[in-house]
């Protein structure tokens, strides 16, 4: 009897679930609603914390209820490309600036037209949401590398990164210190992103830009002389033992934070832990390695509205007028500590020295290119940059081949 | 327990029981009733056929005196419908599609995003202050352009000015007499027709036309692809230049260029032609099949020799605190696979692991950056991992065999060596070699390992493949997949899964008739 009884049991969860499951595989929206009233926001569960508030705010001003569905930041963009076409996706998520091409190559994210308040936000901030001339999302923050300084060992910022070097070379030979530079590189992909103010140093963008300013896919630039210079550059710091791919992202912050090298090529995420290690940091632009600046890729997350969505006036609504306010970008700030997006808001944020100091060495930087094509970049490049900086062939002839193939990749899809 | 004494218990018991059953199957019922009703809304008729067919067969299941051997199983088949043959089948399909980035959804969603996108505001142009106007249902824009003028217009009627609109203390027109003037309310309500309305600047229709994406501000748009319903085609406003559908789930025009987004499409054996045909794939894949074999089988046998060494050591009575030992041999298989990956790969650092730096007091090893080196490793951190399972299962198949047999060969007067080699080893094979094939087919798509450890690499950066020298089918299935190259392509990785499963499928058949061949040796 008992089995009997556990198996109608069973019968009963199974059918349930398979009923359920059923009703979820039907295609929605073949008699199209009209707005429910209710917004579907995909936010990550930091956000989620201040974007509660938004959400109870905005139901008392205009009685829309906001949904808040925390979802872990990484599965979003893929989430979202498969269930948008549904009709079950959300009408809102938040995202990074980078996952805009593809979005936009799936037919899945709505143009957002800010109007006037464009001008409100940071320029990096605006263009890196744009693709090809339509903007698509509103950005909350802005992020990007920067050199991290140890004072007591380094007292004066290097203006260029043979200074930088040198200094650093002095100071292992005087036995203070027991690496010149430190930079987290991956064994087997290096770290394109990290390296990258390096590269463009040497005048060498991955992707040139169209006339509105936004990255032109079609136009890969790796392969400019500045991309050959930049692999003679690779070779010769990894000879000299100052590139070394076997230190992780994780031991250059040990590293660093025991004190052992007076540079650190990191973004804002490692300071709070060299602060707590008691290291007396500074924060400086990158040093140069050629005749142009040292630009860091500047990464931008913002929020996104659906392709599909039904509700695109009281997502608009809810974009523009209240998560594109400075109380909001500042309390989103506050929980994430990646710098505001809003000009207003960024400028209260830089009574933070931290802050201020990451946005001035960003406010030369360009957006990280957001082309769909950037794909077909990213693993050629690491690995390359592993092959050269541990010289394991001519350093020209490995870029050029990196050069082809991605261009060979490009092609293709 | 004789009959009389069992009787009453079974009639009590079976008053609670069809209670329980009247219950549970209403509420399965009920849940049915309401999904059923969903999907008659919905008009999805494949699926409502298939959940009342389902229901009534439930019903007829658990309604029926008998069918006991149905009352069983119905659950778990219902199950294994979902979530075993339904998943199956659909990647199944989607091996057949081109489903991936850009082709992603249906041409309907394509050609509704193009438009979108194409809609480019004019540079330089104002915001215009906007009301929205309802009149017997139809929606028109009451536009206050910046010089304070003020005009009406609707879809596919053009602005035209007006006098006599109420205006607010700002200057923007906010009524029209005859005209009822909607509230942000009226206009959540009815958001998808306002967001949808555009309505032209004037009669020509390259002036553009207004827009609002949020009911209160319009701004003028022009739009650089025209659809044009009839011939199915889009048209580059400025360059002329027409895009036709090209048969390949996108727009093409007549140099090949192509409008993001494309939308999915079939496309018969396309991606398994690809699999096999294209150089770049066709070149990696033999090597990749290749190590795959290799590391699943040298996985299983390197495993399985481990294992049964330590469960014939700890096996034997002689052996002095074999409990501890045993606990301790279990660990490995306790800890979470991903964390032991995380783990060793700290351990292989070159120039700061413990294996180099204390073990090989300071060694430069590069052991998982070296081609062969990291096929070593790979296999070492699998070793590792999986040796105590086969110490499990054959502790437990030692375990089972009589000891009489042993006892016996002994007085025949058999050596340890030959006891197990002609008995124990025989007699273990028949229990344990199921679960070898089991361990070979799981070794053969073992993703965590990989990618935990080396992501596959090292890869030669001049060959132009993404097939790293550990890359298993299934870490380069992921990669096309996901795309860390070229962008996702679920058709074609669809299609590999596919092979895979033939692959896996036909060694198990081979295997499992040796184990049957082995089974009747005995």
């Amino acid at each position: 009897m008992k089995v009997k009884s556990r198996s109608i049991l069973a019968v009963g969860a199974a059918a349930a679930v398979a009923l359920l499951a059923l009703a979820g595989c039907a295609p929605a929206g073949e008699t199209p609603e009209q707005g429910t009233g209710t917004l579907t926001v995909w936010v990550d569960a930091d956000r989620a914390a201040v974007l509660k508030d938004v959400a109870a705010q905005f139901k008392e001003d205009k009685g829309i209820t906001v949904k808040l569905v925390t979802k872990d930041f990484g599965d979003i963009r893929d989430d979202f490309i498969t269930q948008v076409p549904t009709g079950k996706g959300p009408d809102i998520i938040v995202g990074a600036h980078d996952w805009l091409g593809k979005l936009v190559q799936n037919g899945v994210v709505a143009p957002l037209e800010l109007g006037d308040k464009a001008g409100d936000f940071q320029d990096v901030a605006i263009t890196a949401m744009s693709f090809e001339g339509q903007t698509y999302g509103l950005p909350y923050s802005v992020e990007n590398i920067a050199l991290l300084r140890n004072v007591d060992l380094a007292p004066e910022a290097p203006a260029t990164f043979d200074e930088a070097v040198a200094a650093g070379q002095a100071l292992v030979a005087a036995g203070t210190a027991t690496y010149p530079f430190l930079v987290g590189l991956d064994p087997n992909a290096a770290d394109p992103y990290h390296l990258y103010p390096l590269q463009a140093s040497f005048g060498a963008p991955v992707f040139g830009l169209d006339e509105n300013g936004t990255y032109d896919a079609s136009k890969l630039e790796l392969g400019t002389p500045g991309g050959d210079a930049f692999a003679q550059f690779l070779a010769t710091q990894g000879a000299a033992g100052v590139f070394n791919t076997n230190i992780t992202g994780d031991i250059a912050k040990e590293e660093f934070n025991a004190g052992k090298s007076p540079f650190f090529l990191t973004g804002p995420w490692n300071v709070p832990a060299a602060a707590e290690a008691g290291i007396n940091y500074a924060i400086d632009p990158i040093p140069t390695t050629g005749p142009d600046p040292a630009t860091p890729f500047v990464g931008v997350q913002g929020f996104f509205i659906s392709a599909k969505s039904e509700n695109t006036l009281a997502a608009n609504e809810f974009l523009v007028n209240y998560l594109g306010t400075e109380a909001v970008q500042t309390a989103l700030y506050e929980v994430g500590g990646r710098a505001p997006a809003l000009l207003s808001a960024f400028d209260a944020a830089k009574s933070n020295p931290d802050v201020a100091a990451f946005g001035e060495v960003g406010a030369n930087g360009v957006p990280m290119p957001n082309v769909p094509a950037m794909d077909a970049v990213w693993a050629d490049w690491g690995t390359t940059e592993v092959a050269i900086i541990n010289n394991t062939g001519d350093p020209v002839t490995l870029w050029q081949a990196m050069v082809a193939s991605i261009q060979s990749k490009i092609d293709a899809s | 327990m004789t009959s009389v004494l069992t009787r009453p218990t079974r009639e009590r018991s079976s008053l609670t029981g069809i209670l329980v059953k009247i219950v549970l199957l209403g509420i399965v019922d009920a849940l049915a009733v309401f999904a059923l009703f969903t999907l008659f809304m919905q008009q999805s008729w494949l699926v409502f056929g298939i959940a009342l067919a389902v229901t009534l067969a439930l019903n007829f299941i658990y309604l029926k005196p008998g069918l006991l051997p149905a009352k069983y199983l119905a659950p778990g088949i219902v199950f294994l419908a979902i979530f075993q043959i339904f998943v199956v089948l659909y990647s199944g399909y989607i091996a057949f599609t081109n489903y991936g980035d850009g082709h992603n959804s249906t041409k309907e969603d394509a050609v509704t995003a193009i438009i979108a996108r194409s809609q480019e505001r004019v540079p330089d142009s104002p915001a215009y202050g906007l009301t929205v106007l309802d009149q017997l249902g139809q929606v028109s824009f009451l536009v206050t352009d910046p010089d304070g003028e003020v005009f009406l217009g609707g879809q596919d009627r053009p602005l035209d000015e007006v006098t006599n609109a109420g205006t607010d203390g700002t200057g923007k027109a906010d009524s029209l007499p005859g005209y009822t003037t909607l509230t942000f309310q009226d206009l959540i309500s009815r958001q998808s027709e306002i967001a949808s309305i555009s309505v032209p600047l004037t009669d020509d229709p390259n002036d553009g036309a207004l827009r609002t994406p949020d009911g209160s501000t319009a701004y003028l748009y022009t739009s650089t692809f025209v659809y044009d319903e009839q011939a199915d085609t889009f048209t580059d406003t400025e360059s002329g230049e027409v895009y036709t559908d090209g048969g390949n789930g996108s727009f093409v025009s007549a140099d090949g260029t192509e409008i993001q987004p494309g939308w999915k499409i079939d496309v018969g054996f396309a991606n398994f032609a690809r699999a096999f045909g294209e150089e770049d794939i066709r070149g990696p894949l033999l090597g990749v099949v290749a190590w795959t074999f290799a590391f699943a089988i040298l996985s299983v046998a390197l495993t399985f020799a481990l294992g049964l060494f330590l469960a014939l050591v700890f096996n034997d009575w002689r052996m002095k605190g074999r409990r501890f030992y045993r606990v301790a041999i279990i660990l490995p298989y306790a800890f979470p696979g991903f964390l032991s990956g995380l783990v060793w790969l700290g351990l292989f650092n070159q120039d700061f692991g413990f294996i180099n730096q204390v073990l090989l007091f300071g060694a430069d090893i590069p052991w998982l950056t070296h081609e062969w080196l990291a096929k070593a490793s790979v296999l070492i951190v699998n070793l590792w991992l999986g040796f105590p399972y086969m110490f499990l299962i054959c502790t437990g198949a030692l375990q089972s065999i009589p000891d009489e047999l042993t006892e016996a060969a002994k007085v025949d007067g058999a050596r340890p060596w030959s006891v197990f080699r002609l008995i124990k080893f025989p007699l273990l094979l028949v229990s344990v070699a199921p679960l070898l094939i089991a361990s070979f087919a799981y070794n053969f798509n073992n993703f965590n390992i990989i990618y935990m450890l080396t992501g596959g690499g090292p890869r030669n950066p001049e060959a132009g493949v993404d097939a790293g020298a550990t890359d298993l089918l299934i870490t380069l299935v992921y990669k096309v997949a996901f795309g860390s190259g070229t962008g996702r392509d679920y058709g074609l990785a669809s299609a590999f899964a596919i092979l895979i499963f033939i692959i896996v499928a036909v060694v198990s058949v081979i295997g499992f008739r040796q184990t049957k061949a082995l089974e009747e040796l005995n």
